[in-house]
């Protein structure tokens, strides 16, 4: 009996705790994926999905069990095995992030203390999905896609470290939760007006970096208009070609589950997580997983308007921004940050 | 106490089997993958010894970057498996000799380790109370090791610099994009409004004063 109480007990705490995760994830995805499709229609002056249920509202279910019902087809001359593997790789990779996840005050399943570095280590290995996919396929257009993929993601990830460094020398800490209550005091109260809190999030003393951060979470999820993973026009649907049915839908949900990931991350790490905006009366009042929730859903917002109003970006222009412009600025935010941080105590109590 | 234990056979059988499917696969790619995998099991075997920041360095490091160009090469390389067989008696003395080296000397370490009970607590330094993983590796290695660090990344950017070296031919006819002249360019130095009269097209000398115009 103790040991039920000692070691079970927590265990079955824990999966249900992540099992709720994923059903709200899960659900938040198939809406968010129906927003992404609604913006981009309303960009465009269309009406986007509006026959499924009212207002289309229940388009990505439909379409998920159009994906489900769908006979899979393996083709022969490819390696079965790393075929199905890389989709499920992708997916399960994607939802291993959420769950250093903070959401709200102390609602997290795994309050781990390298959780900045478990999420960069989670979104690196992303990667694999594409090539293993690629490669397997045994067909030139899916691997051309996978190796751009490969040099892409790799490339993006060296700027997102950095942008990740300097939050971490203003936070002192690489625990999200840790981070998020960092934010929590710094330059409204410097400025005499503390109860303006949404000046304490470090996007306004880091601003350059939440700039550099937002571009380079498009480029490390393949988003428009850094997709020349699957860029449709030169290599059909890149490393996707030879999926259909629920493989290809667990790559989609994968890249979904990807760019929330995302939008949670810059949340946490520039817009002060679960923080109300202004410390006063009805904003404090609500939960904070509200204000988490609208903070990711804003981030969102940025990503489906770059996707709409954002031309594809040539493969050498994309490398040259990543490697000579985000590299050398990022590189050199590291240095002037922990500089200032160092030497000028004022900005040090400003920040900290 | 029993749930470490699980968890620690559970990385280690599976750290092993990859690590015998990387040299047992048939196919390269497998062998990789197998690879890959066993780094993931190893940082697992980390995480459950309390050195967090260095597991999820290992799989930031050697899984994320390393063994992603690992895996390019190898599916780029088109590898005859018939003739990577052949190879295989001819080098194996020499795989043998050096097995038994890294054998001979785990025994040796870890037969000392289990020897001499000094010897544990002198080369672990213990890690000070109300301190986490990534902080005491920090204090150690920027401050007592710090010469060390900077002479392991001054060789890591020699080698950097010699291999784009090595690479990096600069070929004349190349035309290179140059964003800064691209976006320095104006409506006068890009395009000439001509006043065409009809019935005589534009003559020969307003043409290449128009391509020299461009050309600008």
């Amino acid at each position: 009996m103790d040991f039920f109480w000692t070691t079970l007990w927590p265990l079955i705490i824990i999966l249900a705790q992540s099992v709720l995760l994923l059903v709200i994830l899960l659900v938040g995805i198939a809406y968010i994926l129906l927003a992404d499709r609604k913006i981009w229609a309303a960009v465009q002056m269309r009406r986007g999905p509006n026959v499924v249920g009212p207002f289309g509202l229940l388009q990505s279910f439909a379409d998920l069990l159009k994906f489900i019902v769908k006979e899979p087809v393996i083709p022969a001359g490819s390696n079965k095995g790393v075929f199905l593997l890389a989709p499920l790789v992708t997916c399960v990779l994607a939802l291993a992030a959420w769950g250093v996840m903070p959401v709200s005050a102390g609602w997290v399943i795994a309050n781990i203390n390298v959780g900045v570095l478990y999420i960069f280590a989670v979104s690196s290995l992303m990667v694999y999905g594409v090539i293993m996919a690629g490669w397997a396929s045994n067909s030139k257009y899916p691997f051309l896609a996978a190796l751009r993929s490969a040099a892409q993601m790799v490339s993006y990830e060296v700027s997102i470290g950095f942008v990740i460094i300097t939050v971490l020398l203003c936070a002192n800490s690489l625990n999200l939760s840790e981070i998020v209550a960092a934010q929590g005091k710094g330059l409204a109260n410097y400025l005499g007006v503390p109860w303006l809190t949404v000046l304490n999030w470090y996007w306004l003393p880091l601003f350059p970096m939440f700039v550099i951060f937002f571009v380079s979470a498009l480029a490390e999820t393949n988003r428009p208009p850094f997709d020349l993973v699957e860029a449709e026009s030169e290599l059909v649907a890149g490393f996707m070609v030879e999926y259909g049915s629920s493989p290809y839908m667990m790559f989609m949900l994968g890249e979904y589950v990807a760019i929330a990931t995302m939008c949670a991350m810059g949340t946490i790490l520039f817009l002060g997580g679960w923080l109300p905006p202004i410390d006063a009366v009805p904003f404090t009042w609500v939960p904070g997983v509200i204000w988490f929730v609208l903070k990711a859903l804003f981030i969102f917002f940025g990503f489906a308007m770059a996707k709409a109003i954002v031309p594809r970006y040539r493969y050498d222009q994309l490398m040259r921004l990543g490697w000579k412009v985000f590299l050398p600025l990022s590189l050199a935010m590291v240095v002037i940050v922990a500089g200032v941080l160092q030497y000028w105590p004022v900005a040090a109590a400003a920040v900290k | 106490m029993t749930a470490a234990a699980v968890f620690f056979y559970l990385f280690a059988c599976i750290l092993v089997a990859s690590a015998f499917m990387v040299i047992a696969s048939k196919n390269p790619v497998h062998s990789v993958l197998y690879l890959i995998l066993a780094f993931v099991n190893a940082a697992g075997l980390f995480v459950l010894m309390g050195a967090e920041f260095l597991a999820m360095i290992l799989v930031v490091v050697y899984v994320g970057a390393v063994a992603v160009l690992f895996l390019f090469v190898v599916m780029m390389l088109d590898v005859d498996f018939a003739e990577l067989k052949q190879g295989v008696l001819q080098y194996l003395p020499v795989g043998m000799l050096i097995g038994g080296i890294f054998l001979a000397e785990l025994v040796m370490v870890v037969g000392s380790w289990a020897i001499g009970p000094g010897i544990p607590s002198a080369i672990t330094a213990p890690i000070p109370a109300g301190v986490t993983n990534t902080e005491a590796i920090g204090l150690v290695l920027y401050t007592r090791y710090v010469y060390f660090f900077e002479v392991a990344g001054m060789i890591l950017l020699v080698a950097m610099i010699g291999a784009i070296v090595l690479t990096l031919h600069h070929k004349a006819r190349v035309k290179r994009q140059s964003i800064s002249a691209q976006n320095a360019r104006t409506p006068q130095m890009a395009m000439k409004v001509v006043k065409v009269r009809t019935g005589q097209g534009l003559g020969s000398n307003e043409i290449s004063s128009k391509d020299a115009g461009s050309a600008a």
